[in-house]
């Protein structure tokens, strides 16, 4: 690859052994993806220092301090050192423990205060404590253009569809060494070249509510892959959320990393902008019996509507979320066999409070959460047998993730009505 | 498998041994490709066509594939040559591999078709050689079983067919 001045000072030591192993991890990465060179970027979003039972026991031989395991697994050196603040300015995304329910969760009382030291090395390292799989509802959100380097597919789909900033999946060792260097190869979606679309969408039926995105994105995932869809038709302007559940979707049923909306995403003004010089490889059509499939589809595992779990905020909910749920259950209370957890950031759930939507949630019997959620965690109430969900990624994964588990998935004021009623009424209309 | 020997004939890349039989004991190919990991290893080939999830595809303290509906459900790639399509699903991929490398199960070597982000970080920090962007798809030239050496400084992969089986 070839080095800028600054990049080369970094390799040869000259910031020090912890900044010197991440540019060395970096050319090794940038080498492996084939680029020549380095980006600089100060949006980094990962779990730097994230620490689990088997790593604080694979390191333990070196004493595991959280600044050692950052040094030797983060930033894969075979030595450790200490550890500076960050360069780029660094989001620290969700994890797999909630910080006041943990118990109750069932997490093991050693990855609870893993989790809590781990927080504290990031902390301590000037790394912005979001927690949440949504940094752009919790104040990090990337302006056009700009070059990041995040991890989460789902965020990483909603920065550079709906605000044209700039990412690649990057994973936990790329992220830790960006956080150190402010560097990251130019590879991939970084490049202009990279970012036209590859799949015409036809939507010849009408998508308008957070259900409905959700099921375009799973159907749309599922048949283009890793590839770049461009939808064309019949649907009004999405909201942030919509945006949010179309790209968590896609990117769960596939591996859709970026999308275009003509006449509605920043890079697709008309369909020539979208595609650029190439043509769409194919076109795919999403009409009223690819929309009754796909809605079969995520709930071919509800068998039985007896409803005993409601789960929302996946991803984690916006605070618009956190005010229809509110909305909805003002004066109700939750039927006595259904528990209900709503997730969201600290900073969501911190404005629900204040406006005082925390408080009516939970006045029905529903618990507010942060920080994970139940596929990450792999925590449902006891006794669960039967999930509510408005999002089509949670719906995929939950029943893969606790076993035997039903679902079902539909819109959210369906979802709340089974949690008020306890039993699941929900129907494609 | 025909049309891949002759693709690789075209570029001089094949150095097979004289035989009636295509796929018989002892064939050999070599593919020349990418260094992605530097190394040398010989080992048994495990193959799929397909792409591999790490978070929730593998089970790294085993060293196995447990994506359900995956053709290689349930193998193990541990010390073998694990030939693949690429990477596919959640931004773990990395940090699962990392971890086989830490639990001894990790592959002895990764030859791969689809460059991506994941694959690329996965392969760097598990630190087995890895070879990729070779002259033919190897996962249509190379079978489950097969003896293979992947050299990844020189970035080429010698094949030995164990045919018939």
């Amino acid at each position: 690859m070839e080095l800028t001045a600054d990049e080369e000072a970094m390799l040869a030591g000259e910031e020090g052994p912890a900044v010197q192993a991440a540019m060395d991890l970096l050319v090794r990465y940038g080498e492996a993806l084939g680029a020549e060179r380095f980006l600089d970027t100060d949006n980094v979003a990962g779990v730097p220092g994230m620490v689990n039972q088997f790593l604080e026991g694979y390191y333990a031989d070196g004493g595991a301090t959280h600044e050692e395991i950052f040094a030797r697994h983060d930033l894969d050196a075979d030595e450790s050192f200490e550890i500076p603040e960050a360069k780029a300015k660094t989001s620290r995304l969700q994890g797999t423990v909630e910080p006041d329910n943990w118990e109750s969760f069932g997490t093991d009382p050693e990855d609870a205060r893993l989790d809590r030291e781990s927080e504290t090395f990031a902390s301590d390292h000037d790394v912005e404590i979001l927690k949440t799989c949504t940094p752009y509802h919790a104040g990090n959100l990337p302006s056009y253009g700009e070059h990041c380097a995040w991890m989460e597919s789902s965020a990483v789909v909603f920065i550079n569809s709906v605000i044209g900033a700039r990412t690649n999946v990057e994973g936990r060792e790329s992220t830790s060494a960006a956080m150190l260097t402010g560097k990251i190869p130019d590879y991939g979606l970084h490049r202009e070249e990279n970012r036209y679309g590859t799949h015409r969408v036809d939507v010849d039926v009408e998508v308008d509510s957070v259900m409905d995105w959700g099921m375009l994105g799973y159907f749309v995932g599922e048949r283009v892959q890793a590839d770049k869809p461009v939808l064309v038709g019949n649907y009004g302007s999405p909201s942030r959320v919509e945006y949010k559940h179309f790209g968590a979707a896609a990117a769960t049923s596939g591996g859709v990393e970026l999308y275009h909306v003509v006449g509605e995403t920043p890079e697709a003004d008309t369909v020539e902008d979208a595609f650029g010089p190439t043509d769409p490889v194919d076109v795919l059509t999403y009409d009223e019996a690819a929309r009754q499939q796909t809605y079969h589809e995520l709930n071919a595992v509800g068998d039985d509507r007896d409803v005993d779990f409601v789960m929302l905020g996946c991803p984690h909910y916006s605070i618009e979320q956190v005010r229809t749920v509110s909305r909805l259950l003002e004066g109700e209370t939750l039927d006595d066999d259904v528990s209900l957890w709503l997730f969201s950031s600290r900073k969501v759930g911190e404005q629900a409070r204040e406006e005082g939507h925390a408080q009516v949630i939970e006045a029905a019997g529903g618990e507010m959460m942060t920080d994970t959620c139940s596929a990450m965690s792999q925590a449902v109430p006891p006794g669960t047998d039967v999930v509510a969900m408005d999002s089509a990624k949670q719906t995929h994964y939950l029943p893969a993730m606790v076993d035997g588990v039903e679902a079902w998935f539909g819109t959210t004021r369906e979802v709340v009505d089974a949690a008020i009623s306890g039993t699941w009424e929900g129907d494609l209309e | 498998m025909s049309d891949a020997e002759s693709d690789a004939s075209d570029d001089g890349a094949v150095d097979a041994a004289t035989s009636d039989d295509p796929a018989a004991d002892g064939e050999t190919i070599v593919l020349e490709g990418r260094s992605v990991v530097g190394g040398y290893v010989e080992a048994e080939a495990l193959v799929t066509e397909g792409t591999i999830s790490g978070w929730g595809g593998v089970d790294p303290y085993e060293g196995t594939i447990i994506e359900t509906r995956h053709e290689l459900t349930g193998e193990c790639f541990t010390d073998k040559v694990l030939v693949f399509r690429g990477a596919k699903g959640s931004s773990g991929w990395s940090s699962i591999f990392h971890t086989t490398r830490l639990a001894d199960t990790a592959p002895a070597a990764m030859v791969y078709e689809e460059t991506t982000t994941k694959v690329a970080l996965g392969a760097v920090v598990t630190r087995a050689p890895a070879v990729t962007d070779l002259d033919c798809d190897p996962t249509e030239v190379i079978d489950t079983g097969d003896l293979v050496a992947v050299d990844g400084d020189a970035g080429t992969v010698t094949v030995t067919k164990r045919g018939g089986d």
